[in-house]
């Protein structure tokens, strides 16, 4: 990990330590962090002084919050209602056999998690899978999967540089 | 040095009256040749994920090899969403709007060489109408723009957003320093009672009656009160208000400090959904640039009227989108709505009186205060003036945003702006209103898009979400859809929504599975009407509409599959075989190797089959075969 890795102690202490910037800090944290780790959450209930079954009733609440790991690559499929017209449900499916994970899962490796998301606003592109940051417009199962490989790919090279195993 | 400061070459400007604005706007426009041509790329999402960020990079190379910046305006402006996302990435040449449509970067330097240098079009990126076979060279006489009235997008498309020079040079906040310099507060409410405008966000409420209300109950409560951006655009299909806050972020924030004015509120918030990254951006880049100049902040344009705002991102909760959910959010809870016994504009934020508008609404509060409210009630109609702006999506040619004034038929979008479905045959239905809204079948193509007319067909308004649906859509399917959607984000508080849509859902579940009888489809009906009753929220009231009106006007289908166990439009999957045709199939193997279930067989040049009882149905041998010789039925 890189020395400009934030502490917690550091997210938190963005915001005054009130309630209604618990949402603020558990998205600083995830977006740093990829998760809502215990510890994580913990420091955030002591700090904006609520309970911690409160913390979790939000994070629990809100789909985009995550209490445990992601993979390294998050593929998200769109299945919003031009999505879902256009195919998106078989490409989820697809993807599950595939990565043999199902939707909402991370794959055993942490390469990858697999989610569905209500729209994401770019229609025109259906159906849409983002993929980490990058939209991919018109995707089909076919399509999809070759992205996946070259992600495969780029993933073993890097693990080569680094020498991790 | 700051961001505007740097944009505008000035050292500390603060604007301190509407002459100073005015005076602002006449030094950027005097700094500019409005006949020297300028670049310009759409960065709206659609283009952007079809690359035309390397577009704009790839332009900027070419005009620097060219060496002719200085003829040029300088740099490549990038502006919000054109709406023509069917065709990104989209390139324009202004002043005369020369329009480029799916630009690649390897098309840059012929763009500058041929079009810039010696003035001549490259013809291969012109746009061809499919209609009439012509290659139209400018924007304005395409007629997917030709057809719009873009007045809340105007600028949209001409601005960078993210450069506030570009909106005080286009005009922006001008209604702002008008109604500081000489509006009372209650001139600005009048002002927007007379427009007409009713709220963008779904259900259409007066907007200038909520403002009324709002001040009643300061009356009584006193401050502070607050003014709130409902920018959690959750219904799937629609990306109006992202494109908004995308593309003129200035808008909505000229808009909230008016409504802010109005109201003598000191704070606001702006809601925007986690999804909408660069809106979010976009908006934050927005308030820096504003406060610097003075437009934000203690003491607007020394009128001695303070106002700030804070954004609030969402995380994920289509209920956030109602004002009693949206509001607890705020407050750092659950999005749970209470019931409104007390309405939100006395009894919101903090328990405060509060006005909650969408985007769109915000975007249109400095129209009205700048041009008049006379000017704006010709737009529209009677009882739905102005515009609204729409997301065209699903089975249709041209994919993209358009604006018309109220009260045009579904046809004049669909067909003459959208043009029509992709193969010529009639739209099957128009999905209005996201999930809370219905069809309109083809039979009623001529229904007027205003609040009242779409409600009468059974539909909504909603938030301007369009989906077109051809004779490959089925109905019963789309229903499951929506249903299965608001299942997922009911928040679970009441009764009716938690169980009755499950309930509605598992017997559509049925219906796909070829189960279920005429009795079913009556009870369904009447819990629809449960439902619809007994809901605590809008969420809940409105969700059984997509299955009451396809039931209205398509029973046919539901018929179909309750006793002859088929689907028409061969989406149900239970109800639907794969079947290759021998005459079509060439042999190539492409299915066989892609079928995940390995249960297509045949010798390599010789037609293949599917096993059918290995079939899982899922589609993919169709979407592979080159030859089109996959049959559904």
């Amino acid at each position: 990990m890189s020395q400009s890795v934030e502490t917690l102690d550091e997210i938190v202490e963005r915001y005054p330590g009130q309630p209604e910037y618990l949402i603020f800090m558990l998205q600083d944290i995830q977006s740093t962090y990829g998760y809502i780790s215990e510890d994580s959450m913990k420091v955030v209930c002591d700090y904006s002084g609520v309970p911690l079954t409160q913390g979790y009733s939000v994070a629990t609440f809100y789909q985009s919050f995550r209490l445990d790991p992601r993979g390294e690559h998050e593929v998200r499929v769109c299945l919003g209602t031009a999505c879902h017209l256009k195919g998106g449900q078989r490409i989820v499916e697809e993807v599950e056999r595939r990565l043999n994970v199902a939707a909402g899962g991370t794959t055993e490796d942490l390469r990858y998690t697999l989610s569905t998301v209500n729209c994401v606003g770019a229609c025109a592109l259906a159906p849409v899978v983002v993929v980490d940051e990058e939209y991919l417009s018109n995707m089909t199962a076919k399509k999809l999967e070759k992205h996946l490989k070259t992600l495969d790919y780029d993933l073993e090279n890097e693990t080569k540089e680094h020498g991790h195993v | 040095m700051s961001n505007v400061s740097e944009a505008l070459k000035i050292e500390d400007w603060r604007l301190t009256s509407a002459e100073d604005l005015k005076a602002l706007q006449k030094q950027i426009l005097s700094g500019r040749d409005p006949n020297r041509p300028e670049i310009v790329v759409c960065h709206g999402t659609g283009c952007l994920a079809n690359g035309s960020e390397k577009v704009s990079d790839a332009l900027r190379t070419a005009l620097a090899d060219a060496g002719i910046e200085a003829k040029v305006m300088p740099g490549i402006k990038t502006t919000g969403c054109q709406g023509f996302c069917s065709r990104g990435p989209l390139v324009l040449i202004r002043p005369g709007g020369l329009f480029y449509q799916r630009v690649k970067p390897k098309d840059a330097t012929e763009i500058i060489e041929k079009t810039l240098l010696k003035g001549e079009p490259v013809k291969r990126l012109l746009y061809k109408d499919p209609a009439s076979g012509d290659t139209i060279l400018n924007e304005q006489d395409i007629p997917f723009y030709k057809l719009q009235e873009r007045v809340v997008l105007h600028n949209i498309g001409k601005i960078d957003p993210t450069d506030i020079a570009d909106t005080i040079a286009a005009g922006g906040y001008q209604a702002l320093a008008k109604a500081l310099a000489g509006m009372t507060a209650e001139q600005v409410v009048e002002h927007i009672e007379q427009s007409g405008l009713r709220g963008r966000g779904g259900a259409g409420f007066p907007t200038g009656r909520k403002w009324r209300s709002a001040l009643k109950a300061i009356e009584t409560k006193g401050r502070p009160v607050y003014v709130v951006v409902n920018g959690d655009e959750g219904d799937p299909g629609a990306f109006m208000d992202r494109t908004i806050m995308e593309g003129d972020p200035h808008a909505v924030l000229e808009g909230l400090i008016l409504g802010a004015y109005a109201l003598g509120a000191e704070k606001g918030y702006m809601y925007v959904r986690a999804e909408y990254p660069l809106a979010i951006k976009h908006l934050e880049v927005a308030m820096v640039q504003a406060r610097e100049l003075g437009l934000l902040g203690e003491n607007i344009l020394n009128s001695g009227f303070s106002f700030d705002v804070r954004i609030n991102r969402g995380a994920g909760a289509f209920v956030c989108g109602e004002s009693t959910a949206l509001f607890t959010s705020i407050e750092g809870k659950p999005g749970n709505p209470r019931p409104k016994y007390v309405r939100s504009v006395e009894e919101g934020l903090w328990g405060r009186p509060t006005i909650l508008n969408n985007v769109e609404t915000w975007a249109n509060i400095p129209l009205i205060i700048g041009k008049g409210p006379d000017w704006y009630k010709k737009l529209g109609v009677p009882h739905s003036t102005g515009t609204k702006v729409f997301s065209l999506v699903g089975k249709v040619n041209n994919v993209g945003l358009v604006e018309v004034p109220m009260g045009v038929p579904v046809s004049a979008i669909v067909e003459d702006i959208g043009g029509g479905v992709p193969g010529g045959q009639p739209f099957k239905a128009v999905q209005t209103g996201g999930p809370s809204g219905g069809c309109i079948p083809y039979s009623l193509k001529d229904t007027a898009v205003d609040f009242d007319s779409l409600t009468k067909a059974g539909s909504m308004m909603g938030s301007g979400a369009m989906i077109v649906m051809d004779e490959g859509d089925c109905v019963v399917d789309v229903g499951r859809y929506f249903l299965r959607f608001l299942e997922e984000e009911s928040c679970g508080k009441c009764l009716p929504c938690r169980l009755g849509l499950s309930r509605m859902r598992e017997i559509l579940d049925n219906f796909s599975r070829g189960r279920g009888s005429e009795q079913d489809i009556e009870d369904l009906i009447s819990l629809a009407q449960a439902v619809q009753d007994g809901a605590l929220c809008a969420l809940g009231s409105s969700a059984p509409n997509p299955v009451l009106t396809t039931l209205r006007y398509f029973k046919d289908e539901y018929l179909a599959h309750v006793n002859n166990q088929t689907c028409p439009a061969g989406v149900c999957k239970e109800l639907i075989t794969y079947t290759i045709d021998p005459g079509l199939c060439t042999g190539c193997t492409s299915c066989a190797r892609q079928c995940p279930n390995n249960c297509i067989s045949g010798r390599k040049k010789e037609p293949h089959t599917i096993d059918t009882d290995q079939c899982i149905r899922c589609g993919i041998c169709r979407e592979t075969c080159k030859f089109d010789a996959v049959r559904v039925s």
